[in-house]
Parts: C-alpha cells; structure tokens; sequence
C-alpha cells in the first residue's frame, strides 16, 4: 500500500529542508510548528548544530492560538527575538498544523518585514514533503530577493565561472564533499564565485549574477538555477563530479553551456543554450554496458544518476535509480523510477545484481544481490554519518566494491560482451536540456538583464 | 559569522536571560516566545516509553515531518523491527480519507510483518486531532480484523503540550491501557509510570521486598504475558508526578488502589510518603512474611528505612560538602522531577547552587519555590527555550573566565587537580555550562527515598572528580534506554 513503511526511514521533510538551505547565511528561521521539528532537524538532520552557529528556531504554536487563528503572537515572537538576534533575514516555515489552518505565509512575512525592517521570507512548507523540496524552495527565495545581476563585459577566454547550486548537509553531510567538488572545479580551470548553501555567506551568495554557468549537485539547487536563468539567462548543468568518465563529461557540459552562454551575453542571440543540461546515456553506439548483471540505486535523483552515469562508464553495469526524493520530470534517464514509497521500491529490487543505497533500506533488500551501503544524511541521520563517503575525492569506496565482486564474473562479461555486440551500439553519452520548458518561458525582463 | 548576543546595556559580555527566584512568577517565571531546542537528548520520548511494552508493535500515523523524529529513534534504540509508519499527505487533509487511511495502513502493516505481534500501539497526531477523526470508529474497525491482536490509542499531539493532560502524562497513562482485569493476588504491588527501573537498592524496594511482596514493573516485564501478569496488582505505585493520572486510571478500571509516593529530598516529606504507602499496604495486602498482618513488619522497615536513611544521607551530605565546597552548582529540570526540591536541599546543606535550568516550576516544586524565594532569593533561574540560550555557552565560558579569575574558586577544590569551575546536575545544565563534570542522568534515574538522596551525592562526587565527554553523552536520545548509536 502507497504512504505506509513497514521498516524503512523516512526522509528528513521541506521544513528541514529549509533550515539546512539557510543555516549558513545569518538568517533567522522559524519553523511554525507547535513542537518535535525542532528537536528532530537539530538531532538528525542537522551536523553543524553543535559547531556552528545559526538562529533555527521553533514557533511552539498551541491548539488555542491554531484554532483562534492567532497569528500575531507568532510576529510578535518573531519580533521580539529579531530585535535581540539581529538576523539578516527571517523565515518562517510551514508545518502540517498552518497547512490546516490555512495560515498565510506571504501576508505574515510581509507584516514582519514591515515592523522590523528585515527581509522575511514565508516558506508554504507542509512537513509532508521532503527536505528537497524545501530547500529547493528555500533557495530559490534567496536567488530571487538577493542575487544581483550581472555586471560589466564578458571577456572570451577568461576562466568560467561557475555556481554549486544544491549543497546542503543532507546530501554531502559534512564530510569534505563541498571542497572536493570545488577542489574538481579549480582543477578543471573553472572559478567558483558561490556555493548555495555550505560556506559561503549571504553576501556571497549575492554576488552569483556574475557566474557563467551553475552547477547543479542535487535537486535541492534547482530552485536557484531556474530564478537565476529566469532572470539572468544563467544555465545550469545537472549532475555530480564522480568517477573519471563521468567528470570528464560534465566538464565538458559545463565548458559549452558557459561558452553558449556568453556568446548569449555577447550576442544577444538565445539560440544554443539552454536552461538545465543533465549529463545523460542514450541508446547508441558507445553504450559503456557490457555486463548483464543490474546495479540499482536508490535515494536523491542528482547524486545517484551521476553515480550510476558512473558505474556505466567505469563498471559497464546496468543501472537503474529509484528517486525516493522530488526531482522534476526530465532529469532523471528514462529507466529510472520514482518510487517515494516502501512498496513502490520492493518489486524494482526483484532483478538486482547489487543494490547501492542507505543502510536502513537493507531490511527490504532481497538476499539475492549484493548490499553495498551508501548512507544518507536525509535518510538516516546521525545513524551512519562517520561512514558517508565523500564520492567525489574517493569513487573508488562504492565502485571497487562492484568490480571486486565481479573479478570472477570478468571472462564471463567478456564472453557476454562478444555475443552480443549489436546490443551496445545504440547507446552513447550526450548531454540534454532537461528543461526545455524553462528556456521557452523564460520572462523578458531576464533576457535583458543578461544582455546587459 | 553571526552577531553574539548582547543582551548586557553597557559591557560586551554574553549574557544569558535569567530572573532571581526572588522575582520569579509561579508557574511561569518565562515569557513563552520562539524556542531553541538544546543537544540534550537524554529524556525520553514516546517511543522509548511505548516500546517497553514487550513484544509490542508500534505504529506512527503522522506527515513525514513528524515520521522522522520518530522513526530514527526507534531506529537508534535498535527497535527498528517493532515499528512502522504510515504518511499522512496533503490529499488525506483534503478529502477527508483520513479514517481510511489509518485503518487500512495499519493493515497492510500487520499482514505484512514477519509475525503477528501481541499488541499494537497506534499513534495518531495533531492532524487528526484538528480534523475531527473519528477514532472510535477506528480502533472498532481495527479489533474486528484483528482480533488477536490488543490495540491502543496512543498520541503525538504536541500541539496539546499547553491545554489538557501533556504529552507525557497521557503516554504513561496508554501504556497501561493494555493489562486486563484478573483476579487480584494480595501479595502483588507494581509500581507503574517510571521509565527507568526502580533501582534494586531504592528505599521503595527495599519496602516491598522486605514486606514479602511481589513486585511488578514493566521496566522488568521480558514478554508480553508478564506485562499482561501486573494487573494482579492490588496495590499500584507511582513514583514519577506524570504518572499519577495514568495510575489512577488504571487503578480504578482494575479495581485496585494507587498510591503516590512523591520523589523528594525533604526527609520529611520522604517519610510521609513512605508512611501513606505502608498504610494502603496494610489494607490491601498480605503475605506469608507475617500472619497478623502487615502493620508491624511494615512498622518496622518504616523505621529502618527512616533511621538507616537520615544517617546515611548525613554522612554522604558531609562527605559531598567536604569535597566539592563551595563550587558553584547548575541544576536542570531533567535531572529529577523536582529541581528546585533539590536546589533547596543543597542550599540548606550548605552547597553553593548558583543556577536552576527550567522553563517552568513543577506543580510538586511549588513550596520548594516559595521556600527559595524567601530564604535563597538570589538564586538564579534560567530557561533551557529561549532563543538566547542558542549562544549560552559562550556567556557561560565568559563567566568561567571570570571565575577562574576571581575569588569564586572552591578553596576545597583548589587541592584537587582539574577541579571543575562548575558542576552541573542534569545534561541541560551541563550543556549551558559547557562542562565536562555533570551527573549525567534523566527522570530521577530509578531512585527514591533517602537513597535519592544519597544516591544524588555519590553521583556528584563522582561527577566532580571525573570528567566525561559531555557534548557526546548528551546527546544520546533515550537515556538508558537500548541504543546504537556509534
């Protein structure tokens, strides 16, 4: 049955989403909740909590002041700690207590912001979401009120610059990731102006209008790329610098989406870039799959399709992902699933070979395919944090683990791969806008703010 | 990267938001506003309670938001396989399945576990309780599918934290919701509504036991039968202040009686309470251990319990002041159910309490409060919620800064090396106090009696001799509870 778990987690929700997307920049966020959010996104969901300071707070709403519809003793709160905290922005989100009662999250952040002179934002989360979404939405606020467009000429030939959009705790935890990706960049020439949202500041954040191209690390950063090229003609490309194949390729997309888009800036002319690009395997003839044997993967779209891109490239495993996050329609390849569900995940495991996933999933694994853990922060907290790998310094943990285990399968694959070579001519690796929609939507108002 | 506060007008010291007891409103002494939620993790939540039901199942029907909290915890106490969930979406609120919903997702649930469990605890949340469902209806329909099987109503409703009986006191009182009537055996007492075991050693078993009683509690029950036998009970003991409506309950729908023998420091509070207890004792129960009845023996154990008691609590008060002198002392409110008892009895023994960590005064604590007030009127009271106290161990370092400096420095405790600048009693106050010297301890931990007494010193000289790794302890959820986490 759909929404029930007989064993598995559940992912950390929208509302936690939103804390961990704006813990770093000096705001004040409220989650309007009457208590538990609190305690379970500090305790869980949340390693910085202890290291790092931040103003995420708890609105502690009663059944009175829900039923009577009270709205002002929460901006009155708010109020009071604002004056006291002095926060750069304030926001507040929703739990499934407003989602009822119809609070109106726009109208209450705009009283605030009026009485006390700082941006407030009203995020119309539900707490029945996952962190995705609102982290997503969470970003794509701060983009939308903060990020100034960009100035000044585009010089051709000078080095790309780019936006990591998407990097929260919950996907990359802390451990080392968020230097590794922007260690890759450097290496591969490009200039990292900001990182939404692990160590940067808001000021920082701020400054991203001047970036050639974002790139976009899990779904939570989508929300920023599409404000950023709604406004400013910025692209994004979509995906995880993992494994060599897989990097080499997302470098390349981020070089040309940078190059079409400057030529934009220069030029005027929309034609040749486009919004989001996701690093994807198509049917042709330099199909990397040369083994039978299916690697399935489940959690967050971004990071595990870049993952299997890599397993195809540097295994030739089959691969298949099962999102149990939001990600929009396009991203993912078109054998992937979305599966939110314990039952929805259960018959896809049927046809396994090795399963990479978080390790509170392997009571619904069947025995029959190998079980390699890939824990996650969203999935399972602090449970397995010491043992989240940092993909992109060390691919080897998770893609040695399925060619050890093959080592003995290896004149088998060769065998395999000789009887049927017509099979892996029909696919390749290109890369795809993913989002056509938001190119052909985009609002006047950017386009001429990148023709600036 | 952030501002520090800077709630001090003319200095750049943190300061941290207090009142003197001596200007403290009962119950209240805080404005309720936005709340900060600490790292101390140790009390527990009802997930640790319910699951002390053996052989029970546990299900959540709430948003994911709620879920997660929830299932991690079962997840960290290695319970993983007692519980599930079903996620209540935004097209339940909107098309008024919700009654569906739960019903049937705990069916798929039971018929998909490996075996069929004894009892099952639902738990439904706020949503359900703002959207009128019909929970009768519910568990009706549930007991006519299962009939095997014993469900209760249990509740994440925190929204209801500030109206009615809190969230605790009605998850103590579900937890015995389960025991069904039987004949009642006069030599049987259970004591009902702790988390934590009743210590071996406490006043309260050494009462029971050396009456001659059989003495249930479910901290000790190993199957789901040997819960099922403490409704023999004729006497029902509660220890804990959120415990006492569940007991009277339960006491009353099986027939028996309760008795509440409150957690204190007072010596004589402790003996009045002991001295209640052998009364309804006497009139409800019998053993072998005496024919003419249980008065005298239990006369008689009164007496020693009192004796051996004060004598035992004189020493170790001594002992404890002699080494810690006057070193200033943080107490919190999950230390024991009556922080301000404790405060007092401190104070009057000569120990330097500087600090009590609440956000509101137990009912229990209410003649502590007026005492303190009148007689210890600087002493400080602080919140653990306010959203201030996010940057209180930056003030807290400051005013260990000052003391080191200074002349507060515990003459006892300059002889000893590494000697704490502050000792704290409860992980809140070891938190806001940044120190590595607590009594790491939660819900009174199992003790009563004199030997709450006795048992609060030892666990201070032990704190203030050695130190510990307070931000790891802490944050453990459940304490002493099964848990795994690495």
């Amino acid at each position: 049955m759909k929404q029930t778990a007989r064993i598995i987690s559940t992912y950390s929700a929208d509302v936690m989403g939103v804390c961990s997307a704006l813990y770093e920049l000096g705001g004040m966020t409220v989650m309007h909740d009457a208590s538990g959010c609190n305690s379970t996104y500090t305790t869980h969901d949340e390693p910085r909590w202890s290291d790092q300071d931040s103003m995420v707070f708890i609105s502690g709403i009663s059944e009175m002041e829900a039923i009577m519809g009270d709205d002002e003793k929460l901006i009155g709160d708010i109020e009071e700690a604002a004056k006291e905290l002095h926060p750069r922005f304030i926001a507040v989100a929703g739990t499934p207590i407003p989602t009822m009662t119809g609070f109106d999250f726009e109208a209450v952040a705009s009283v605030i912001e009026q009485r006390t002179g700082i941006p407030a934002f009203g995020f119309p989360t539900t707490g029945m979401n996952t962190y995705i979404h609102g982290a997503s939405m969470a970003l794509e606020g701060i983009a939308e009120r903060f990020v100034r467009p960009p100035e000044g000429p585009v010089y051709p030939g000078s080095r790309i610059r780019v936006n990591i959009l998407g990097l929260t705790p919950l996907d990359f935890s802390t451990n080392g990731t968020d230097a590794s990706i922007v260690k890759w960049l450097r290496g591969n020439d490009f200039e990292v102006v900001s990182k939404w949202a692990m160590g940067c500041s808001l000021d920082e954040l701020a400054c991203a209008g001047v970036a050639d191209v974002n790139l976009v690390i899990s779904a939570a950063g989508l929300g920023a790329g599409r404000v950023m090229y709604h406004k400013f003609g910025i692209p994004s490309v979509i995906g995880l610098p993992i494994g060599p194949k897989q990097s080499e390729y997302l470098s390349d997309a981020l070089t040309r989406t940078a190059e079409g888009y400057r030529m934009m800036r220069m030029s005027g002319v929309e034609d040749g870039f486009s919004g989001l690009t996701s690093i994807k395997i198509h049917p042709n003839d330099l199909d990397p799959v040369h083994k039978e044997e299916m690697v399935v993967l489940i959690g967050e779209g971004i990071t595990n399709f870049s993952l299997a891109n890599s397993i195809r490239f540097e295994t030739g495993h089959k691969t298949k992902v099962l999102c149990a996050t939001e990600c929009p329609a396009g991203i993912l390849r078109e054998w992937d699933v979305m599966t939110p569900d314990e039952d929805d995940i259960i018959p896809e495991l049927a046809d396994a070979a090795y399963i990479i996933a978080d390790p509170m999933y392997k009571p619904i694994c069947p025995d029959t395919a190998k079980f390699i853990p890939l824990p996650s922060e969203a999935f399972s907290g602090r449970l397995y944090r010491d043992d989240i790998p940092d993909l992109i310094a060390h691919p080897e943990i998770i893609l040695e683990q399925i060619e050890d285990s093959d080592v003995s399968s290896a004149k088998e694959a060769e065998i395999s791969e000789n009887a049927d070579s017509s099979r892996k001519t029909d696919e390749t690796v290109r890369s795809e806008a993913a989002e056509n929609s938001v190119r052909n939507t985009r609002g006047k108002s950017g386009g001429r703010a990148a023709r600036r | 990267m952030l501002k520090k506060i800077d709630l001090g007008k003319n200095n750049n010291k943190t300061v941290i938001p207090g009142v003197r007891i001596a200007d403290a409103d009962f119950p209240a002494p805080f404005r309720s506003g936005l709340e900060y939620s600490s790292p101390a993790r140790g009390t527990w939540n009802i997930v640790h309670t319910g699951m002390l039901i053996p052989e029970a199942h546990e299900i959540f029907v709430c948003a994911a938001g709620c879920l997660r909290g929830v299932v991690l915890t079962a997840a960290e106490m290695g319970a993983s396989d007692r519980f599930s969930t079903v996620a209540v979406r935004e097209n339940n609120l909107l098309d008024g399945d919700m009654e569906d919903l739960v019903v049937d997702g705990v069916t798929d649930i039971i018929n998909k576990l490996p075996a069929r469990p004894p009892a099952v605890l639902v738990y439904t949340s706020c949503v359900h309780h703002f959207t009128g469902v019909d929970l009768d209806m519910i568990y009706e329909r549930l007991r006519e599918r299962f009939p095997d099987i014993d469900f209760t109503d249990c509740y994440m409703n925190p929204i209801m934290r500030k109206s009615g009986l809190t969230p605790d006191q009605l998850m103590r009182s579900r937890l015995y919701t389960l025991l069904k009537k039987r004949p009642a055996d006069r030599s049987a007492a259970a004591i009902v509504g702790n988390d934590l075991p009743t210590r071996k050693d406490s006043d309260l078993i050494k009462l029971l036991e050396g009456a001659g009683l059989k003495v249930h509690e479910i901290t000790s029950c190993r199957s789901y039968e040997e819960y099922q036998e403490m409704a023999e009970s004729a006497v029902f003991i509660s220890n804990y202040p959120d415990a006492v409506t569940g007991a009277d309950m339960l006491a009353e729908r099986l027939g028996a009686v309760h008795c509440h023998l409150p957690y204190s420091f007072d010596y004589d509070e402790i003996d009045e309470g002991f001295r209640q207890l052998a009364d309804l004792l006497a009139a409800n129960c019998e053993t072998a251990e005496s024919d003419s009845g249980l008065r005298p023996l239990l006369g008689s154990l009164l007496e020693e319990i009192r004796s051996g008691g004060r004598e035992a609590c004189g020493r170790a008060y001594e002992e404890t002041l002699k080494l810690i002198g006057d070193t200033p002392l943080a107490i919190d409110y999950t230390y024991c159910p009556r922080p301000l008892g404790l405060a007092r009895a401190l104070l009057d023994h000569g120990f330097n309490v500087q600090r009590v960590y609440l956000d509101g005064i137990p009912a229990a604590d209410k003649k502590d409060f007026e005492y303190l007030r009148n007689n210890y009127p600087e002493l400080m009271l602080h919140p653990t919620v306010h959203t201030a106290m996010r940057f209180a161990q930056t003030a807290t370092e400051q005013g260990a800064a000052l003391i080191s400096s200074g002349s507060q420095q515990s003459s006892a405790a300059s002889d000893i090396e590494d000697a704490p600048l502050v000792l704290a009693i409860g992980q809140k106050a070891a938190h806001f106090e940044n120190t590595d010297h607590f009594v790491n301890l939660v819900e009174g931990g199992g003790m009563n009696g004199y030997e709450a007494v006795t048992g609060t010193l030892g666990l201070m000289r032990e704190a203030f001799l050695h130190s510990k790794p307070m931000r790891e302890l802490i944050q453990v959820k459940g304490l002493g509870c099964e848990v795994c986490v690495r």
